[in-house]
């Protein structure tokens, strides 16, 4: 097993040099040929970002063959993906809260020589850089870092990780500044042109085959929980990614294209990819963080091993029925809203047997929640998952969906899951995470945690119950009869009446925002704090605890 | 039983294997099924490809995003079939790759917008929404009317969605970049011809500039096309090819 662990200069740099210089070459040629000035702008930032790419391999090679680092764990690009989050987190939230402030001031935030600042352009650009941007590099570091203490094995591949984190950026920075100059591919969630989506299906199968070189390397006999969430999130997402963006480009050297399917078969498809980038990548990735970190900051073992068997299998295989209900009412066959409607409800038992497989962890740790801001922020993330996959089921009724679809409350629902459960799981993994890759005692505050927990807390509760109101207002406005049976407002009335909620909105992503800020500082106070390095104890592969 | 999930936790491969049949399950049974049972989709006269401007118009509605604020999809609610017209079928977005349908109305649908409002007040509106909505949260999209719409690689779109079984003919493909200037110049050599190819679509300068054909010409004639062309006397919804 030792010969497995690979030195600079091997097969891997050759591979990742092969793929740069393959790269750049299409790069060249689409820039060259481009048949529009946005598809030219793409191939000259992708050609920019492979010679940095080719330069960084250069440079790492420069420094010749390195010393077997089999007993250590790869740290560096879990560093790299923390200091990743952390920034496309802000922005994302940044995004999020100036396109709140257009709905709620549209007089003052549009430009009308800008239109790459309208709400349409920004608003992928907000969902895809808190979804992929911070919820992917959150992902990709802590599944690197729970693969190898869980398997007590180095990361595999090499350089390959590394390919990993500067190509999953790269698909960020290509998505971002393509739905700035207006290329989309006009499916939510799946916006990205087709060679940025080909970039990322080979980006992905590295991912996916460095985490599986990593467990079978493994010097455990068996693969931990955690790790079975974070390989459902992979191939899963591979799936979806593949199929839900089979299309037909226009031209080459052009960005736009045509999906392969139409109409009600394209729609399914797409909410099949839609509802489960929210079940796996969202979701079961997520969980993966659940079931390392809760457990290792509260010190206490999961609390059922038998829970955790159901929770998973029946989690993911409901998961993916669950799509139909984005499309009640519609044009799609009644029969297959009905069938994603009833797995809709069913989902709510796995999901809150992860949520009491989650909370009961802290059985006898309880008090911890006092002391610990961070446990407290994984623990209210857990309780803010239990929250919105409840409502996620009553609004996939159809009764409910026929008052909720279309409206503010979906909204509502999905940041009470992002902001709530999403994000607070993350930063509570990321408030672990820093101290224990830069051997640190502990945070640089634990006051300032319990700022960033209060206020986003806040700005989570003002988020969600304005967008309530909001929708569930909208909702009855829209089916509103007077006493003559003419329908009561027109649409114009009820967008007049969302102002004040949109205004409440966007105080509470602000305060959202604020609380990001706050712990951005933390963090860097603590990764560059003075303090002597404090070095934890057994935290090396099992190789090296054997060798001593 | 549980001695049995041992060998998922001890080998990786089978775990592997396991998660993909047991995710591929619910996608095989809800989504292929609607593309063999010919009831998915019900047969009703007026639905036409779109006209190559036509399709420029959507491409500027998918790029500029309307689709995060706009549905097309009118709901058999007796509410919203009153506020926009019969509730949509199937058969409208059969030609639509992708499929346009929203899943957010900050704004209204607009699956039957075409011919509701005139021409200038498409115009007016999009140059500036609050100029005849005050309170609308609508972007500006003025820079549409300064922008030619690209003509050069029209053929090369209808080529792709015949590929994907749009059924245009090789005229249609071959006069794909004149047909686009066509539709917007009434006075143009070639509309008649255009109209002999897309019969019972518009012909007019839809951005009231008739020097040039922009994107605001293409993005009107889309939206005044939408829900327009689909003929409700020849749907019968009890028909038995159409119960579903």
């Amino acid at each position: 097993m030792a010969s497995m662990s690979r030195q600079r200069g091997g097969l891997d740099a050759w591979a990742i040099g092969a793929i740069i210089v393959a790269c750049s070459y299409f790069a060249l040629w689409g820039a060259a040929n481009a048949t529009d000035s946005a598809f030219a702008i793409q191939m000259w930032t992708a050609l920019g970002a492979f010679l940095f790419g080719g330069a960084l391999l250069t440079g790492v090679l420069g420094r010749g063959p390195a010393l077997d680092q089999s007993s250590r764990y790869e740290n560096g690009v879990i560093k790299a993906g923390v200091v990743a989050s952390m920034f496309w987190g802000i922005a994302g939230f940044l995004v999020g809260v100036i396109i709140a402030a257009q709905l709620a001031f549209p007089n003052v935030l549009y430009f009308e020589e800008w239109g790459w600042t309208n709400f349409g352009r920004l608003r992928p650009l907000h969902t895809s850089a808190v979804i992929f941007a911070f919820g992917g590099n959150v992902l990709i570091a802590t599944s690197f870092y729970v693969v190898q203490r869980t398997c007590r094995a180095r990361l595999a591949g090499g350089l390959w990780p590394w390919f990993v984190f500067w190509g999953y950026q790269l698909f960020i920075v290509m998505a971002g500044t393509g739905y700035l100059l207006g290329i989309t591919q006009g499916r939510e969630y799946a916006e990205p042109p087709w060679y940025t989506d080909l970039w990322l299906t080979l980006v992905w199968v590295a991912y996916l085959l460095v985490f599986l070189g990593t467990i079978w390397k493994r010097q455990e006999k068996h693969i931990y929980v955690a790790n079975w969430f974070y390989l459902a999130f992979i191939v899963t997402i591979a799936m979806l990614h593949i199929v839900n963006n089979l299309a037909a480009p226009v031209s080459l050297s052009g960005w736009f294209s045509y999906s392969l399917f139409s109409g009600v078969q394209d729609a399914l498809t797409q909410w099949w990819y839609g509802h489960n980038a929210v079940g796996f990548f969202l979701t079961a990735g997520f969980l993966g963080i659940m079931y390392y970190f809760i457990p290792k900051q509260a010190d206490r073992p999961v609390y059922s091993y038998r829970l955790s068997i159901i929770h998973f299998w029946a989690l993911i295989f409901l998961y993916i029925w669950a799509g139909p209900h984005h499309l009640h009412y519609t044009a799609l066959p009644q029969w297959a809203q009905t069938l994603g409607a009833t797995f809709s409800i069913m989902l709510w038992m796995p999901s809150w047997g992860g949520m009491i497989n989650g909370l009961m962890t802290l059985s006898g740790a309880w008090d911890k929640l006092r002391t610990d801001p961070v446990l407290r922020m994984l623990v209210v993330s857990v309780a803010f998952y239990g929250m919105s996959t409840f409502e996620g089921p009553v609004m996939s009724i159809r009764a409910v969906n026929s008052l909720s679809h279309y409206t503010d409350w979906t909204i509502g629902h999905v940041h009470s899951g992002a902001l709530g459960w999403v994000g607070f799981v993350s930063f509570g993994a990321l408030y672990c995470l820093t101290p224990w890759l830069w051997r640190r005692k502990g945070l640089f505050s634990n006051a300032l945690v319990e700022w960033h927990f209060w206020l986003s807390t806040i700005g989570i509760v003002l988020y969600i119950t304005s967008m309530w109101v909001a929708g569930i207002m909208q909702g009855l406005m829209w089916r509103a009869y007077n006493e003559f049976g003419f329908l009561e407002y027109s649409f114009v009335e009820t967008v007049e009446a969302m102002n004040p909620y949109y205004i409440i909105r966007a105080l509470g992503g602000t305060l959202f925002l604020l609380g990001a800020l706050i712990m951005a500082y933390n963090l860097w106070r603590t990764a560059t704090g003075k303090e002597p390095a404090h070095v934890r104890t057994a935290d090396v592969p099992a190789q090296a605890v054997a060798a001593e | 039983m549980w001695k049995f999930h041992r060998w998922f936790e001890r080998h990786s491969l089978i775990l592997v294997v396991g998660i993909l049949v047991v995710v591929s399950i619910g996608g095989l049974v809800q989504i292929t099924p609607l593309f063999f049972i010919e009831s998915t989709i019900e047969e009703v006269e007026g639905v036409r490809p779109y006209t190559p401007l036509e399709l420029a118009g959507r491409e500027v509605y998918i790029r500029e995003g309307c689709y995060v604020c706009h549905s097309q999809m009118v709901r058999p609610l007796r509410d919203e079939v009153e506020r926009y017209g019969h509730y949509s079928l199937a058969a409208e977005s059969m030609y639509d790759h992708p499929f346009q349908w929203g899943s957010k109305r900050t704004g209204p649908d607009l699956a039957r917008v075409g011919g509701r409002y005139s021409d200038e007040w498409h115009r007016a509106h999009l140059e500036n929404p609050r100029s005849v909505v005050p309170e609308s949260v609508m972007p500006p999209y003025a820079f549409l009317a300064r922008a030619d719409v690209n003509t050069a690689l029209m053929g090369n779109h209808l080529r792709a969605n015949r590929f994907l079984r749009v059924p245009y003919s090789d005229e249609q493909v071959a006069s794909a970049a004149i047909d686009a200037r066509a539709q917007a110049e009434p006075l143009n050599a070639h509309a008649y011809d255009f109209e002999q190819r897309y019969p019972g679509a518009a012909v007019r300068d839809f951005d009231g500039n008739p020097q040039r054909v922009t994107e605001m010409d293409a993005l009107i004639a889309y939206l005044q096309m939408l829900g327009a062309g689909i003929d409700f006397d020849t749907y019968q919804a009890d028909a038995p090819e159409n119960t579903r």
